[in-house]
Order: C-alpha cells, then structure tokens, then sequence
C-alpha cells in the first residue's frame, strides 16, 4: 500500500501546480498517514469495527490517484424531488456544480484558496489522509443576520470510473452572528468498493443555527467515513441527524466544541442495517463553558450478521457548571447473528452538572407483537409496525417540519 | 463527645497508619529467577509450584506495563522492591497462636482484629496475612468437622496439593494481564478455601491483609472453591502503614463456583490512601475474577473502596454454566489525591446467565474516580440478562468522575439495560437536613449513606457497621 500512495502522490504533485508552502503540507501529511496507516482494532476509538481489516478484506488495494481535470456528466433524475434546494454536486470527489439559486447572492460567499483551518481536537490518520490527497476544497460563509431561504443538499455521488478508489473531499463553513443554514448530506452511490474519506469543519459564531441531516439509503458496497467538527460561540445551536443505512461500512464522527455560554449540541441518529452491514456512530461532546446543553438519541435495528457500534462521549471541564448532559442509545436485534456495541462515555470534572446515559439493547417484544396480531395484524406487519414506530422516535427530533417529512417519506416512515 | 466523634477523632489520621518494629527476612532485593526460586525454597514448595512461577515469569518477561488506564502513575522500578518479607520469628512455624510473637499479636489488636476471644464472640475464622506470610488461622478445627479447609496458600500447596494443582491459574492463567503474571511468579501467600460438596459454611471467613515493611510488594493469592451444592461468604480487609514512598498491592483472587455452588465475597479496603498532598500511598493493583463454572452457580461481589492512592481493579464474573449469575456492588470513595479506576466485567457465556451491576462513586477533593466495566454477551448465551447501573457524585469542581462502560451484545435474545447519573448533593436535600438540627457534616454523610444504601445493604453486619462509618470518615473536610 505504502508504494502505491507514493506513486499516486507524485502523480498528483506532477500534474497540479501547488504552491510550495502546499506541497510541504501535503506531504507532511502523507509521511504521518504511511506512520499509522490505516486506523484499525488496536485504536481506542476504532475497537468495535476495525477500518484497516475491513478495508483489506472488502476492496483489497486501494488507488489513491483520482483524474479531476475531466468533468462528470450530472444525472439529474437523482435530484430529490418535491424540495426546494440549493445544490452541491461532488461526482467521484469533484465538485461539478454549486448552485446557491434560491439565495440572496451578496449573502453568501464562498472561498476556494483558503488557509486551513488543522487545529482539530480528534486527530486520526484519516484526517491526515485527506489533507495530502483531497483535491482543492471550498468555504462557504454565510453572512450576519441571514437566514437561508431553503436548504443546501450535498449530493454525494459516483459513476462506473471509480473502482477501489480512495476519494477524499472536505468542505468548510462558516455561519456569521445570527444566521442560520440546513444542510442534507445525500449519498447515492452507483458503483461499490470505494472508501470515501469525508471531512466537514463548521465554525458556528454567536446566536447562529446550524441543521445537518445527513442521508446515506441506498444500499450501496461503498466504504465510508465522515468526520464532522463542529466549534460553537455563544447561543449557537447544531442539530445533526443521522439515517445511517446504505453503505457496507459507514462510521460517522461528531466532534462539537461548546465553547460559548449557552450554545447546544443534539446529535440523534438510527441505524437500519441488513445483511452483512456495519456501522458506527461515534459523537463527542465538549462541555468547555457554563450552561451548555447537549442531547444525543440513537436508536439501532439490526439485522442478519450486522454489526452497529454506538460510542458517545460527554465531557465536562471544570469550568462547565450548570451543564446538560443527556445520552440515551436503544437497540433492537433482529437476528441471532446480529451484533450492537455501545460505549457511552462521561468524563466530568464539574459538581454542578446534571449529567445522564442509558443504553438498552434486546429483542423485539414478544407481548407487543401478540397484542398486535390478536387484533388482527399478522406477523410481518406487527414487526414493522413496531420498528416503525421505534425509529419514528428519532425522526420525531428533527425540527425542520419540511425536511421532517421529506425524510420520513424517504425511508417510508408513516405516521 | 459521642462515639460517632469519637470514632472520627480515632481515625481521622488514618488509624491504621502505625508500623511494628519486628526483624524481617528480605529476599535480595530485585526480581529475577534467584529471587522467585528462594521465595519456592523458603516456603519449601515442591517442583510443580516453582515451574509453574518460572512458567509466569518467563511471560512476563515479554509483557508490556499497561498504560491505558486513566490514573497515571510514576513508572515503577520493578528491580527496587523486596518480593518476600516475612517476621523472623515466623520462620519455625509457631503450632499454636500462645507461641506467636507477642509484637504480632498487639498489632492485630491494634487492628481490631480478632485473632483469639474475641474471633469465638464475632463467629468470624481469620486468616490474617502480614506481609507476605499467613500469620495464623483461627477456627481451624471447627471448620475441618465440615471438612472446609481455610488455610494459608503455602499451606495448602504442601497439604491440598492436589486441589491447588486442579484450579491454581484456571480462572487467572500464567499468560493473563502484566500484574496477575508478576503475581502468578512471585506470589507469597495468601488464603486457599475448600469447601466441600453440599456444605453451607457455617460462619464468615475472613482474612485480614496489612503491609508492614517498607518498599515490599504485596502479591497475595487467594483461591476459593465452591463444591457442588456449597455456600460461603468471604470477607476481605486490608490495611498499611504511613510511608511516603508509594507501595505496590498487585494480588490475585480467583474463585471458582460449581453447580449449585454460591460464593459471596466482601472487600473493605483501606490501605493508607496518602497524604493530603498526595504523597505516598498504595498502588492497589488488583486482579480478581471469578468462574461461575457450573449449572446455577452464582458469584457475588461486594466492595467498598476507600483506601489506595491508585486503585486499578476490575473485579469479574465469567459466567459459563447455564442459569449461573453473577452481582458486583460497589461503593468506591476518593478524597485528597487519591484516583480510582474500578469496576467490573460480566462475561455471559451461559444459557439463562444473569448479571447485575450496582456501582456507587464518590469523589471529593482533588480526586479523580472512573468506572469502567464491560457488559460482554455471547452469541450462545441465549436469554441473557443484564443490569447496569453506575452512579456519581461529586464534592467540589476540582475532581472527576467518569463512567466509561462497553457494552457488548451478540445475542438476540438477551437483554442489556446500563444507566449512569452524575450529579452532586443538592442544596435543598442539605437545607431539608439543616432545617432539621444536622449539621452540615452529618447532613452530607446521612445522604451519601443513602446514596450507597443499596450496596452497604449486601454487607454482612460486622462489615456493613465499619463500611458505613469509613464512608463518612473518608469524606471528612471535603466539604468546606
């Protein structure tokens, strides 16, 4: 692997003119990736589902090299229907379109050279990974006072070029004083055994609402990670909701930094998986001022020789009084082969906190089912009727009653 | 003053913190295979027992100290310890406790150890371990009626050989974790429990650990059998003495359940915690597990954790028989600078296991307190159940406390429930308490005594007596 990232490296390098400050970066990067490599089972954070042996055994050697200077043509029958919406398009990693036509254009700015931003709490080698080798990325600045008309969807798509491929892409954001933006992250994959390497940072300043949903349905072979870091000032609110259900492998990462008074952090998510799936969610929060509040709900169905991990982790620095803390993971097994981990963390160095977690995890209630098929349901749709209304719990949480809905018809939620 | 102040007067500055001026025998200093074979030599073991710690030793060459753990310590200079200590006098074994060193004796009683009369009035038989060496086992003819045998480790080596040779390392294997093979190599004593098919022991066993001489380790080993059909409740005490370099503790304690079989066992542990500032103290490095082997056996664990400057323990339960069950209940207090990293792991192998955690955390001070457990669900253990509930409290925004659990489910059938809370003593219960004549003292240790009710509760009466009044004691002055 190691002889292929080189050559792959310098490829690159040949064809873009980099800066030389870039280069330097990049392969500082490079050398620290080749260091560690792939994060696997001997990483606290990557125990329950081990990234370097799931990619060796589902995709076998990975090329890191992707030809960016020919466009993609964009299929637009994927677009989502009966939304409104301003688009992003990456197509195997590329950027082929941003589109802000519901906008107000002078409100929002978007950068393409910036300076990067590498000050990140979490760091893995995957981070390092997609600082040598995504192409170029972009910001998006969101200015004071305003309020996004509709909502920005980053479609996430690949055609038939892509084969073990590593794609790694990042974008970044900012939202001034008191604006507000909704973000669906949208991942339709055609083609399987490619590991995509997602990075997001958001810098959320006072008074600011930040709304993420990110979509990954259709079932798909792909590999995933995606690593969102969140920074928020004073009475800045983030909700990120995740449906995580379609890749072969998809972890996802929420690092939210409460650094001023009075901001919150909901992190809610579900797992639907089928056969042979893994899936991971991992948040954590940081409680780094007074009177922060948190909210973290996950809910898991798992079927046959699926494996969920749930890692969540609240911490409480000693300045942190008055915090909210509250975590609550629940789990369904479907199948006797089915699998679900949780590790659901508290690290307090503050007195006055209220701080809780709960996990549950069990099989579908018998007595329920009976209750069901005696007023005349059968079986199979007692069972749905019962999932259904488990995951509903969570779609419930999203406070945008437009996308709300949109995505409960997606994953044919009724009410 | 009334006894309760009186008490605190006694053990304020920490009770146990006296040493006793008695000639020791030393092994060299140093850890290598001389040492471990005069340790065997001395206690005159036979081969089988000096292959089985060169065995451990040879592995544990190749380990590696473990360092993920949350409190750190400064490393340990494993060359710079003493691995046997032992009284001179005990060297020709004393027959009856009349031919003890009289020096032994006073300081047992300083302990409040009921080593003669008053072991007849509390009903309790104690095997109290000084240093490295089983001083004395009381109670020992009535017990062998039953054919229970409660006697030293070295004891048993040379007259149970063959029931140490059956279980010794089943449940701990030489080829386990860096602290339970340096134990399972230089081991010195310890106490072994034998008890036979179908026997309800008929009082509380005990044993009663102190370290006396300085920079010694303590490697203790206990071993405990439950027979088919049998029941015993252990009690387990400890103390040291005040020094200021820190002191290692790393024993071992497995216990083994065959059908039917119930093994109840109790931990107070008060070694010297250190002083205010965090000087000194003792490493508490425990490595306890127990082996539900049989059908509807079951494992209790009880412990109440005052003492240590670092306590690292995990006690466990493997449950492999069908229908076994296994308890852990926890009461684990740290104040000043003392750290704690303690909880358990249920390993559900079994057909129908249950297991319940109850684990209670205080930290006041400068402390820092985690538990971390491991709820662990087997694919064959169908209908398996467990309940975990960890809760904290907190006294003061200079500690920590944190609960990091890993759950684990591959079952299906089976359930898994885990809840934690954090919080500290609210303002409305102390002025409920004040309202009413408390003071503030008293306020605080009357709500953490219900705080921790639910585990004081699974203490056998004399402990639960001394447990509750070591919970107020290690919170003196914590709160200003």
């Amino acid at each position: 692997m190691i002889e292929q990232l080189k050559t792959d490296f310098e490829k690159i390098l040949k064809i873009s003119n980099l800066a030389k400050k870039d280069i330097e970066f990049k392969k500082n990067h490079l050398n620290k990736f080749i260091e560690s490599g792939f994060p696997g089972r001997k990483l606290e954070n990557w125990k329950f589902l081990d990234l370097n042996q799931i990619i060796k055994k589902d995709i076998g050697e990975l090329s890191f090299y992707n030809d960016y200077s020919v466009t993609n043509k964009v299929d637009t029958s994927i677009f989502i229907d009966g939304l409104e919406h301003n688009k992003i398009i990456f197509i195997n990693g590329r950027i082929e379109k941003i589109d802000f036509n519901y906008e107000d254009e002078n409100q929002i700015e978007i950068f393409d050279a910036i300076k990067i931003n590498d000050k990140f709490v979490n760091k893995n080698s995957l981070i390092n990974l997609n600082n040598a080798f995504r192409n170029k990325y972009y910001k998006i600045l969101v200015k004071k006072g305003y309020l996004t008309k509709k909502p920005l969807v980053i479609y996430h798509l690949t055609n038939e070029k892509m084969k073990s491929k590593n794609i790694n892409l990042r974008l970044d954001f900012e939202l001034e004083q008191n604006s507000s933006l909704k973000l669906i992250d949208f991942f339709n994959d055609s083609t399987d055994k490619n590991f995509m390497n997602i990075l997001y940072h958001f810098d959320l300043k006072k008074d600011s609402i930040l709304k993420n949903y990110k979509i990954d349905k259709s079932l798909n072979k792909n590999l995933k990670y995606s690593f969102n870091n969140i920074d928020q000032e004073k009475n800045s609110i983030s909700e990120t909701f995740i449906f995580s259900a379609g890749s072969k492998y998809f972890k996802n990462e929420i690092n939210c930094n409460l650094k001023g008074e009075y901001s919150s952090a909901f992190v809610n998510g579900i797992f639907s998986l089928k056969e042979n799936q893994q899936h991971e969610i991992r948040s954590t929060i940081n409680h780094l001022v007074e009177n922060t509040k948190s909210y973290q709900l996950i809910k898991s169905v798992l079927g046959k020789n699926s494996k969920a991990a749930y890692q969540g982790r609240i911490f409480v620095n000693s300045k942190a009084q008055k915090t909210d803390g509250y975590q609550l993971s629940k789990t369904i097994l479907l199948d006797e082969t089915s699998e679900f981990n949780a590790k659901p963390e508290l690290e307090i160095y503050a007195d006055d906190v209220k701080c809780s977690h709960g996990s549950a995890s069990g099989s579908l209630n018998e007595n329920s089912i009976f209750y069901l098929m005696s007023r005349g349901l059968n079986y199979k749709q007692s069972k749905e009727l019962l999932i259904n209304g488990f995951m509903l719990d969570v779609v419930e949480k999203i406070t945008d009653s437009e996308i709300k809905n949109l995505i409960k018809n997606m994953i044919g939620l009724k009410e | 003053m009334d006894t309760r102040e009186k008490d605190i007067e006694n053990l304020k500055d920490y009770k146990y913190g006296f040493s006793t001026d008695i000639e020791n025998i030393k092994a060299p200093k140093g850890l290598n295979e001389d040492v471990i074979k005069f340790i065997s030599n001395i206690k005159k073991e036979p081969q089988w027992m000096l292959e089985f710690r060169l065995n451990a030793f040879k592995r544990f060459k190749q380990l590696k100290e473990p360092n993920w753990q949350k409190p750190k310590y400064p490393k340990i200079d494993y060359q710079n310890l003493y691995y046997y200590s032992a009284p001179k006098s005990m060297k020709d074994k004393p027959k009856s406790l009349d031919e003890l060193d009289p020096k032994l004796l006073e300081t047992y009683k300083k302990l409040g150890i009921p080593l003669q009369e008053q072991a007849r009035l509390n009903g309790i038989a104690v095997d109290a371990v000084f240093d490295s060496v089983s001083v004395a086992t009381t109670f020992k003819e009535e017990l062998t009626k039953q054919g229970i045998i409660f006697c030293s480790m070295s004891e048993a080596i040379l007259k149970h050989p063959n029931l140490v040779k059956k279980y010794l390392g089943t449940v701990i294997p030489t080829t386990d974790h860096f602290f339970a093979t340096l134990n399972s190599a230089v081991f010195t004593d310890g106490s072994f429990v034998y008890i036979p098919e179908g026997v309800k022991c008929p009082m509380e066993l005990s044993t009663y650990f102190r370290i006396n001489a300085s920079e010694t380790g303590q490697f203790e080993r206990t071993l405990i059998i439950a027979d088919k059909g049998s029941y015993v409740s252990y009690l387990e005490g400890c103390t040291a003495p005040m020094r200021d370099e820190n002191q290692l503790h790393a024993a071992n304690v497995e216990l083994i359940a065959l059908d039917d079989a119930e093994i109840k066992y109790s931990t107070v542990q008060n070694w010297y915690p250190g002083d205010e500032n965090g000087k000194g103290g003792i490493y508490n490095f425990v490595t306890k597990r127990g082996l539900c082997k049989g059908k509807n056996s079951k494992i209790s664990w009880t412990q109440v954790e005052t003492g240590s400057a670092i306590t690292w323990k995990y006690p466990s339960c493997i449950l492999k028989g069908d229908n076994s069950i296994g308890e852990f209940y926890s009461i684990a207090i740290t104040n000043n600078h003392q750290k704690a990293d303690t909880g358990t792991k249920m390993i559900h192998l079994g057909k129908n296991t249950k297991s319940k955690i109850i684990s209670k955390g205080i930290s006041a001070g400068f402390s820092d307190m985690t538990y971390r457990g491991l709820v662990d669900i087997n694919s064959k253990a169908e209908n398996s159940s467990n309940y975990t509930q960890c809760d904290s409290l907190l006294m003061g925004n200079k500690c920590g406390a944190h609960t990091v659990p890993y759950i684990k489910n591959k079952n299906f059938k089976s359930n898994i429930a885990h809840e934690a809370t954090t919080s500290k003593i609210s303002e409305e219960q102390l002025h409920y308490c004040q309202q009413r004549g408390l003071s503030s003292e008293e306020a605080i240790g009357l709500i953490v005594n219900g705080f921790c009710k639910e585990v004081l509760q699974q203490l056998p009466m004399e402990f639960a007596v001394e447990a509750q009044k070591l919970v107020g004691i290690s919170l003196e002055g914590s709160v200003g």
